[in-house]
C-alpha cells in the first residue's frame, strides 16, 4: 500500500469511529440540531419587524458559529476519557491525520446541523440562494479545519472547553464576513474566493502544525 | 557581556531619537492644512501600528525556530515580542480612536480599517495570553503557544482582505484617509518617528527578556542549591 | 565483538543524566541507565518517585527537559501500558482493537486480536462496550492493545496494580514467555513478583 492510501485509511478510520461513537452516544449532534433552532427562534423575538432580510442572514451566521462551537468543544472529549489520545500519538500513523480525521467527523456534524438550520431559516426569515449555500459549506470547512486544532489546545488548559471561544471567534470574523458576504452582496463570487483562500491557508497551517500541539 | 553593556547605551540612543522625534512631530513639521493640529498623532500613529506588525511578525518568526530548530530559549523570546505587540496594538487601537475623534468627531469608526483589523488582532492576541497561562509550564505550552503565534501572523493578511471586503456592505461611509499627502519635512519627521518607535519597541523588547531570562536563572540556581 | 556499534546495536534504550520538570517541579533528576536487546529492566520507587515520568519519557510521550534519551526502532516497535488504558470507552474490545490494529498496520489484526482478547479472558466480552467493563477488564484490554502489534520494546507502568488475580496470572506467563524475546522495561510497586525475569533493576528516589 502506498504512503498516501495509507495515510487515506488511517483518516477514514479515525473519522468513522468519531461517526460511530456520536451514533451511540447521540448527545452532541442532537444538542447542535436543537441549540441552532432554538437561536433562530430567539432572533425571531430579537429582531424588531421590518428588519431587513440581511440583517437577518447575519444572525444566521452568528447562529452558525456558536452551533459549531457547540460541537467543537466536545471533539476531543472520546480521547480525553480513556486517555485514547496517548494511543494515538503513540500509534505509527501521521499526527496530522488525526486532525484530518476529527475534522472531518466534526465537518460532518456542522453540515447535519446546517442541513436543518438553512431550511430553517429560509422558512422563519427569508430564502437563501445557491451563493449562499456555496458560501455555508466553504465556511464550515474553515470552521472545522481551524476549530478542531484549536480544541486540542484548549483541551490542554486547565481552562478546558471554556478558553475555546475566545480562541476561536477572532479565527473565525474572516469566515463570517466571507459567508455574510456570500449570502447578501452582489458579488457574492467574490467572498467564495475569499472563503477558499481561508480555508486553503488555514487548513495548511493547522495540517502542518497539528503535531505540535499534541506531542510534547 | 558586550550585549549586556550595549543595552543601557540603546535606552539612551532611543531616548535621544524619541524626543528628536516628538520636537519634529510637534513643532518642526508644517500644519496640515485640512485637519489641523490633531493630524500630528499621525506621525506616531502609524509608526506605532507599523511596530506592532513588525513585533507580531517577529513573534511568529520565533515560534517558527522554536519548532523547526527546537531551541527552548525561542519560546520566551516569542512571548516576549508578542507582548510588544500587544502593546503597541493597544497604542494603536488609542492613538488611531483619539486621531477618530480629532479629525471626525467619533471615538470609534468601523469605516476605518486599520483601526478594524487591529481590534481583531487585538482580540486573537488577548486570547494568546489566556491560553499561555492557563496551561503548564513545559514543553507543551511553549508548542502550543508558537502555533497559535503562527496562526496569528497568518491571520494578519487574511483579516486585512477580509474587512477589506466587508466595507463592500457594512458601512457604507468610508472614512479611508490614509494621511496627508507628505511633503518633504513631514516625511522626514515621519521617518525620524518611524525609527524612534522601532528603536522603543526593540529597546523594551530587550529589558524584558533580560527580567524573564533573570527570573528563569534565578529559579534554576534555587532548585540547584535545594 | 566489542566495538562501539556492535556494543550499540545491542542497546535498545539508553538514557544519560535524564531530567523531567514541569513547571517549577522536578520529577526526575540525573537518571541514567541502559538496556540491551531482550533485557527486562524492572523500576521501582516509592509514589511520586518518576517512575510514570521516566517510563512515559522512553515511550515518547513526554521529552525530558535535560540529559539524553535514545531509544532504537520507532513507534511501530514499541508496546505501552500506562495509568490510563488508551481505549475508547465507547467502543468495544473488538472495535477498539481493531483500530489501533490497522493504525499500527498489524496484517492479521482480526486473527491477533481473537487471540489475545481469548489469551487475557475477554472473549466473552468482545463485543460489550468498555465502558461495561470491571478496572481488571479495562487493563486487561490495555495489555491486548500494546501486545497487538508485536511490538519489539515493551513499557509497561505498574501493570499488575489494576490487574484482578486472573489477569494477574496471565501477564505474568506472557511476561515469563516475552522475557529475552523482547525487550522490557516494567515499573512496579511489587518486584518480587518479577524478580525471576529481571535482568536490571533501577530504584529511584
Amino acid at each position: 500500500m502506498s504512503a498516501l492510501t495509507l495515510y487515506a485509511s488511517d483518516v477514514v478510520a479515525l473519522a468513522r469511529k468519531d461517526l460511530r461513537l456520536e451514533l451511540r452516544a447521540r448527545d452532541t449532534l442532537p444538542a447542535m440540531l436543537l441549540f441552532v433552532l432554538s437561536t433562530l427562534v430567539v432572533f425571531h423575538f430579537a429582531l424588531p419587524t421590518g428588519t431587513a432580510d440581511d440583517a437577518a442572514f447575519g444572525l444566521l451566521w452568528i447562529a452558525l458559529v456558536f452551533t459549531a462551537l457547540l460541537g467543537l468543544a466536545r471533539a476531543w472529549a472520546p480521547e480525553r476519557e480513556g486517555g485514547a489520545l496517548d494511543g494515538l500519538v503513540l500509534a505509527p500513523c501521521d499526527r496530522s491525520a488525526i486532525w484530518l480525521g476529527k475534522t472531518l467527523a466534526v465537518l460532518v456534524f456542522l453540515t447535519a446541523a446546517e442541513l436543518v438550520a438553512l431550511p430553517a431559516f429560509a422558512l422563519f426569515f427569508a430564502p437563501v440562494d445557491l451563493v449562499a449555500v456555496a458560501g455555508v459549506v466553504l465556511a464550515s470547512i474553515g470552521i472545522c479545519a481551524v476549530g478542531s486544532l484549536l480544541a486540542a489546545m484548549a483541551a490542554a488548559s486547565r481552562g478546558r472547553e471554556v478558553i475555546l471561544p475566545l480562541l476561536f471567534l477572532p479565527l473565525a470574523i474572516p469566515l463570517v464576513v466571507g459567508g455574510v458576504g456570500a449570502g447578501i452582496s452582489p458579488q457574492g463570487a467574490s467572498y467564495l474566493t475569499f472563503l477558499g483562500l481561508y480555508d486553503l491557508v488555514f487548513a495548511i497551517l493547522a495540517w502542518a502544525t497539528f503535531e505540535y500541539v499534541i506531542t510534547e | 557581556m558586550s550585549s549586556r553593556n550595549s543595552l543601557p547605551l540603546l535606552a539612551f540612543t532611543t531616548t535621544a531619537v524619541l524626543g528628536l522625534a516628538v520636537v519634529l512631530a510637534l513643532l518642526v513639521a508644517p500644519e496640515d492644512v485640512d485637519q489641523g493640529v490633531s493630524q500630528r498623532i499621525f506621525y506616531f500613529h502609524v509608526p506605532i501600528a507599523l511596530t506592532a506588525y513588525l513585533c507580531f511578525g517577529l513573534g511568529a518568526w520565533k515560534a517558527l525556530r522554536l519548532l523547526w530548530v527546537g531551541d527552548e530559549r525561542r519560546d520566551l523570546e516569542s512571548y516576549t515580542w508578542i507582548h510588544q505587540g500587544t502593546i503597541f496594538g493597544a497604542l494603536t487601537l488609542i492613538t488611531g480612536s483619539i486621531w477618530a475623534k480629532a479629525s471626525w468627531g467619533v471615538w470609534w469608526s468601523w469605516g476605518s480599517n486599520q483601526l478594524v483589523l487591529f481590534l481583531v488582532l487585538f482580540l486573537f492576541y488577548c486570547a494568546y495570553f489566556m491560553l499561555r497561562f492557563s496551561i503548564e509550564e513545559g514543553a507543551r505550552r511553549e508548542r502550543i503557544c508558537a502555533v497559535y503565534a503562527l496562526f496569528g501572523v497568518a491571520l494578519i493578511p487574511v483579516s486585512f482582505f477580509a474587512i477589506r471586503l466587508a466595507s463592500d456592505f457594512i458601512h457604507p461611509t468610508v472614512f479611508n484617509r490614509e494621511g496627508p499627502q507628505m511633503t518633504g519635512t513631514m516625511f522626514g519627521a515621519f521617518l525620524v518617528c518611524w525609527a524612534a518607535v522601532t528603536l522603543l519597541a526593540y529597546v523594551m523588547y530587550r529589558v524584558e527578556l533580560v527580567g524573564k531570562r533573570t527570573d528563569v536563572n534565578l529559579r534554576e540556581l534555587r532548585e540547584a542549591l535545594s | 565483538m566489542t566495538g562501539v556499534a556492535t556494543a550499540a546495536a545491542r542497546l535498545v534504550v539508553r538514557g544519560e543524566s535524564l531530567e523531567k520538570r514541569y513547571g517549577r517541579k522536578r520529577v526526575l533528576r540525573g537518571v541514567s541507565f541502559v538496556v540491551p536487546r531482550g533485557g527486562f529492566l524492572v523500576v521501582t520507587g516509592a509514589n511520586g518517585a518518576g517512575k510514570t515520568t521516566l517510563l512515559r519519557l522512553v515511550a515518547g510521550l513526554a521529552a525530558p527537559t535535560r540529559g539524553v534519551l535514545e531509544v532504537w526502532g520507532d513507534r511501530r516497535d514499541l508496546g505501552f501500558v500506562g495509568h490510563e488504558p488508551l481505549v475508547y470507552q465507547e467502543l468495544t474490545a473488538l472495535e477498539n482493537l481493531e483500530l489501533f490494529g490497522r493504525l499500527y498496520r498489524v496484517a492479521d489484526r482480526r486473527e491477533r486480536s481473537g487471540m489475545l482478547l481469548e489469551r487475557f479472558g475477554l472473549w466473552d466480552a468482545r463485543s460489550d462496550r468498555v465502558s461495561t467493563y470491571s478496572r481488571g477488564m479495562v487493563q486487561r484490554l490495555a495489555l491486548c492493545r500494546a501486545l497487538l502489534h508485536d511490538p519489539a520494546l515493551l513499557v509497561l507502568d505498574e501493570p499488575f496494580t489494576a490487574l484482578d488475580e486472573g489477569g494477574a496470572g496471565v501477564l505474568d506467563t506472557e511476561l515469563a514467555a516475552l522475557a529475552g524475546e523482547c525487550t522490557v522495561i516494567l515499573s512496579t510497586h511489587d518486584p518480587a513478583r518479577v524478580e525471576a525475569l529481571a535482568t536490571d533493576r533501577l530504584v529511584l528516589a
